[in-house]
This record gives C-alpha cells, sequence and structure tokens, in this order.
C-alpha cells in the first residue's frame, strides 16, 4: 500500500466519523444541552444582574460587563465540550466496546481523535453563534472588533479543551467517573475564570487560582481581539502549551478499551 | 505455502491468573480452524494476541508473516474481527455503519453486498439500538467481512442467532471460505464446531490439549463405541463377560455397552444365546462431545 493511499483512507475515516459523529449528535440533541443551553442560561443570567454595568478595576477597568461576558461564554461553552460532554462521550464508547470495536477493524487513533477535535469546533461555533447574537441583540454588546483574531483564539482554545477532554477520557475509569470529575472541574473553572462573578469583585486568590487553570486565559485570548486590544499572544501560547502538554500526557495513556 | 497463522509458546497471565498457557497452534489457508473450549478457556484472549490487540507475556506469533504486537494497523487492514464484546454508537444504522467500515482500508469495497448476503437489507435504515440480539450479530459478521479479508477471526458468532440463522450464518461462512478466506472460529458449540470446522484445537484451562480434524481427534481420543438396546429382562450382568466390553449401566428397560471395536457383534451374539431379541439394538458412534469430556474431564458447560 503506498503511503499515498494510506493518507488517502485515513483522511476518508476521519471526514465519515466526523460527519457520523454530527448525525448522532442531530438524531439525539439531548446531549447538546449542557453545552450550549447551559451557557446561554448563565450568560442571560449574568446580562439580568451585570447588563448595564462596566468593570470597575483593574486591567479591564470601563469596559462594558458584556463586552467582556460574551466572548467570555463562547469560551465557556468550549469548556463545557472539553471537560463534561467529550470526555463522558469517549468514555462511554470505551465502556460499551466502541472504540474495541473501531480499533479491531483498524480506525487510526488520528481518525478518532481528529472527529472529535472537528466535532467540537463545530459544535463549539454554533454554541458561539448563539451567544453573540443572544448577547447583541438581548444586551447591546459589541461586535467582535477583529473576527479573524477572534477566530484565532476560538480554534486554539477549542484545541487546549479537546486535549483536556482527551486526557479526562484516558485518565476516566468509566464514563460515570468522567462525568463526576469533568462537572467539579467545570465548577470550579466557572468561578474562577471570570465566567460568572466577575473578575474585578473576585477575592485575589480566586484571581490567582484561575490563573493556574486554562479557561480564564482562553477567556482572556478571546476578550482581547474582541475588545479591539489585538491578539494576546502571551495569552494564546499559554492556551497552545496547555493543549500540547494534554496531548502529550493523553497519548500516553489513551486506552481503546 | 507457510501457514495464515503460527503461534508458539503463548503465555498470558492477568495478575494472578494465567489466561493462556503455552499454547501453540498452526492455521493454514483457505480451512474453518475452530477453537473449542468453555468459557474461561482462554480462547478469547487467545484470538485477541492473534489479532494484536492484546499483547502477549511470551512466545511467537506471526499472522500473515506479521507480527501482530508491532504491526498491528497492518495487520487489521487485512483481517476481518467479529469481537464477542463490542458496540457500535447506539444511534448509528446500519448502512452508515457497514459505509464507515468500508473506508478504512485503502480502496474501499462496495458494502451492499454483505449487507444483502447477511440478510440486512431491510434493517439498512434501522438503528444499531434497535436491533436485536441476533441482526447485531450479523451486522458484526457483515462488518468483519466488509473489507473482503485474507483471514477473518468469528468469536462466538452465532451466540444470539436462532437456530435456523445458525444454519445460515454456518452455509455463509462455509461460502465465505470457499470464496479464499481463512477462517477462524471461535466456539463453545460442540455442532458448530463437528459442522463446520476442517481443524479443531481443544482449548481447556488455557491449554490446547488437542488439535486435529473432528473425525480424527474423534478417532484418536474416542475409541469406544457404546451399544445399546431396550429389555425387560432382569439380570443382564453377564454382557460384562462378552469380549471388549468395559462397562455396562442399566436405566429401566434401556441397557448400554460401553466397549472397543468389535463388541456390538459380541454383544449381539451374546444375547441371541441368551434368547434376547431386541429389535431397537443399535451402536452409538463417540461425538466430539465424548472428546471432549475425555480430554478435559468435564462437560461443555452452556
Amino acid at each position: 500500500m503506498s503511503p499515498a493511499a494510506v493518507r488517502k483512507a485515513h483522511t476518508r475515516v476521519l471526514l465519515k466519523l466526523t460527519w457520523l459523529e454530527i448525525k448522532l449528535l442531530a438524531r439525539e440533541p439531548v446531549t447538546l444541552i449542557f453545552s450550549f443551553v447551559f451557557p446561554i442560561l448563565v450568560l442571560v443570567l449574568l446580562g439580568g444582574i451585570f447588563g448595564d454595568d462596566h468593570m470597575h478595576r483593574g486591567a479591564y477597568a470601563g469596559i462594558k460587563m458584556m463586552d467582556w461576558y460574551v466572548p467570555a461564554y463562547i469560551g465557556l461553552v468550549i469548556a463545557s465540550i472539553g471537560t463534561v460532554s467529550l470526555p463522558v462521550h469517549l468514555a462511554s464508547y470505551r465502556e460499551k466496546g466502541v472504540l474495541r470495536r473501531f480499533r479491531a477493524s483498524g480506525v487510526s487513533e488520528a481518525s478518532l481523535l481528529g472527529s472529535q477535535l472537528l466535532v467540537t469546533l463545530g459544535v463549539a461555533f454554533i454554541g458561539a453563534l448563539i451567544i453573540t447574537i443572544v448577547g447583541m441583540a438581548a444586551y447591546g454588546a459589541r461586535e467582535p472588533a477583529s473576527p479573524a483574531e477572534v477566530a484565532l483564539a476560538y480554534m486554539i482554545g477549542v484545541f487546549c479543551f479537546s486535549a483536556i477532554g482527551l486526557l479526562l477520557a484516558s485518565l476516566a475509569p468509566t464514563a460515570r467517573a468522567a462525568q463526576s470529575i469533568g462537572l467539579l472541574l467545570w465548577f470550579i473553572l466557572l468561578f474562577v475564570s471570570g465566567t460568572s462573578a466577575p473578575l474585578d469583585r473576585l477575592p485575589d486568590w480566586m484571581v490567582t487560582l484561575g490563573k493556574w487553570l486554562p479557561l480564564y486565559h482562553v477567556v482572556v485570548s478571546l476578550v482581547d481581539p474582541w475588545v479591539g486590544r489585538g491578539t494576546n499572544w502571551a495569552q494564546l501560547g499559554i492556551v497552545a502549551a496547555a493543549g500540547l502538554a494534554a496531548t502529550a500526557v493523553s497519548l500516553r495513556f489513551f486506552r481503546w478499551e | 505455502m507457510p501457514p495464515v497463522i503460527v503461534a508458539q509458546h503463548l503465555h498470558k497471565r492477568y495478575k494472578d491468573f494465567v489466561a493462556v498457557h503455552d499454547a501453540s497452534l498452526d492455521v493454514h489457508e483457505g480451512e474453518i480452524f475452530g477453537l473449542l473450549g468453555s468459557n474461561g478457556a482462554g480462547k478469547t484472549t487467545t484470538v485477541e494476541i492473534l489479532q494484536g490487540l492484546r499483547k502477549a507475556d511470551g512466545g511467537e506469533v506471526r499472522v500473515l508473516g506479521l507480527d501482530p504486537a508491532s504491526q498491528g494497523r497492518e495487520l487489521r487492514w487485512r483481517i476481518g474481527s467479529q469481537l464477542q464484546q463490542s458496540a457500535l454508537p447506539d444511534h448509528v444504522r446500519v448502512g452508515e455503519a457497514l459505509d464507515l467500515f468500508s473506508a478504512i482500508i485503502p480502496g474501499g469495497h462496495d458494502w451492499r453486498h454483505v449487507m444483502e448476503q447477511w440478510g440486512l437489507a431491510d434493517k439498512r435504515k434501522d438503528s444499531f439500538h434497535g436491533l436485536s440480539g441476533g441482526q447485531k450479530q450479523r451486522l458484526f459478521i457483515a462488518l468483519a467481512l466488509v473489507n473482503d479479508p485474507e483471514l477473518v477471526f468469528l468469536d462466538e458468532m452465532t451466540t444470539g442467532l436462532d437456530p435456523a440463522a445458525r444454519r445460515v450464518a454456518w452455509d455463509l461462512v462455509r461460502q465465505v471460505r470457499d470464496m479464499g478466506t481463512t477462517v477462524v472460529l471461535v466456539t463453545h458449540f460442540m455442532e458448530e464446531a463437528e459442522r463446520l470446522c476442517d481443524r479443531i484445537a481443544v482449548m481447556d484451562a488455557g491449554r490446547i490439549v488437542a488439535e486435529g480434524s473432528p473425525s480424527s481427534l474423534v478417532a484418536e481420543h474416542a475409541e469406544f463405541v457404546t451399544v445399546a438396546f431396550s429389555t425387560d429382562a432382569p439380570d443382564v450382568s453377564w454382557l460384562e463377560d462378552v469380549p471388549h466390553a468395559d462397562k455396562v449401566t442399566r436405566h429401566g428397560a434401556r441397557v448400554e455397552v460401553r466397549g472397543g471395536g468389535p463388541v456390538l457383534a459380541h454383544v449381539g451374539a451374546a444375547l441371541v444365546a441368551h434368547g434376547i431379541t431386541p429389535s431397537d439394538l443399535h451402536v452409538e458412534r463417540p461425538t466430539l462431545e465424548d472428546v471432549f469430556l475425555t480430554l478435559t474431564g468435564h462437560a461443555m458447560e452452556e
């Protein structure tokens, strides 16, 4: 078999698997509730509380709160998929023997994990669109200052949290364990990453904790180009490095069964 | 022609349980090779090692000339596999699964033919979770065969099939063999092994205790026959003195005499001499089940 034919077959499986996963999601849309509906719901609640407020202190003082929250909640959608939906999905595939079936037929790791990354990109994009529309229409949030730079931060953020999702799936013994661990992590992220109470009102220790976790950096890298501060390369570097580290560790621990 | 599978001195242990102990076997091109044994005998572990899904702790394996442990992907593109425990996503449809699996190998194959062959054409748009046990099983066999493999592993393929479907499956497996695919069949059904397999390895407690064609195994390991008849004569203990008779047992009117080769003629002569002429006098040949019992010392549990 020529290397070109092998590559072509890998690409074909990657695309078919991605398309299949999208169809499976459409057939069981309830699985999207956590990824989409929950972040939007929290956005609406926070919009009700802080809708007309501005940041008072810190580096973002003067910025309208909703202009922070809209890109921040795009980050939260990405984090929801990465900490809960993706690991539970993969762990339950492993538990049921779906991964075993795929592996025995010669599906490669690259095709399997690549399809999950592509699906996450697509699902999170729909979530981002809904959040943007709701934020702009209901709370007068601004449009992104630089959509191309936001898109770059979005893609690196999706890469980072897909890798974290894979890591959680690799380490969790069962789908239930993946769900418990993922939800716990998600809750911590929600409170310390500028995705619930505004960062300038958090105690210092929570801000510090947030900076040690990935979502804060994803949020800042999305907010900066959104509010016209341009690409924050330092933050993007941290997000990419976290993604690469998670990828390396999870490939080491990835289990088909 | 070198064997399709050569495995020598395979060992596999899980913590303190030895699953496979010094197992060696050869599978030749174009045969249906059966691995027969009870649950827990080590059959599945053995075929998983052969497919590169598990690493043996010791021993040598070559499958289609490849080392399954280090050339697993390359190997799995040339073989088909129906696993005992596996699943598909609940909402995937039969046609989608076949389409996906047919795309894995460079070149790819048309999956509509196997879909029809295994009676799944009218289930094409049905979801996996809505299929019956037998339909799932047929789908997994079809997936194993979708890429026209050189070698296919079928692990308990007729589990969950009703007797009629089982016979259809046997015919189809023979067709698969006749088309040139070598078949390795893992089973605990005596009848399946006896009717379908060209050669069998009997596995017990992790060891391969015998290997050969069903008829040669019977000839080698079960030399006795059983002569049976019914009578109302109260005492037939004199049958124990008949030449070549080993053991006489009686359940009500039915008498069984177990013994070597010519025992039937001697029993017949002795009966006539005692004035007993039963109309149902007949000989029962040993079956693979008797061989299994002789070799392992226990019956196959279902």
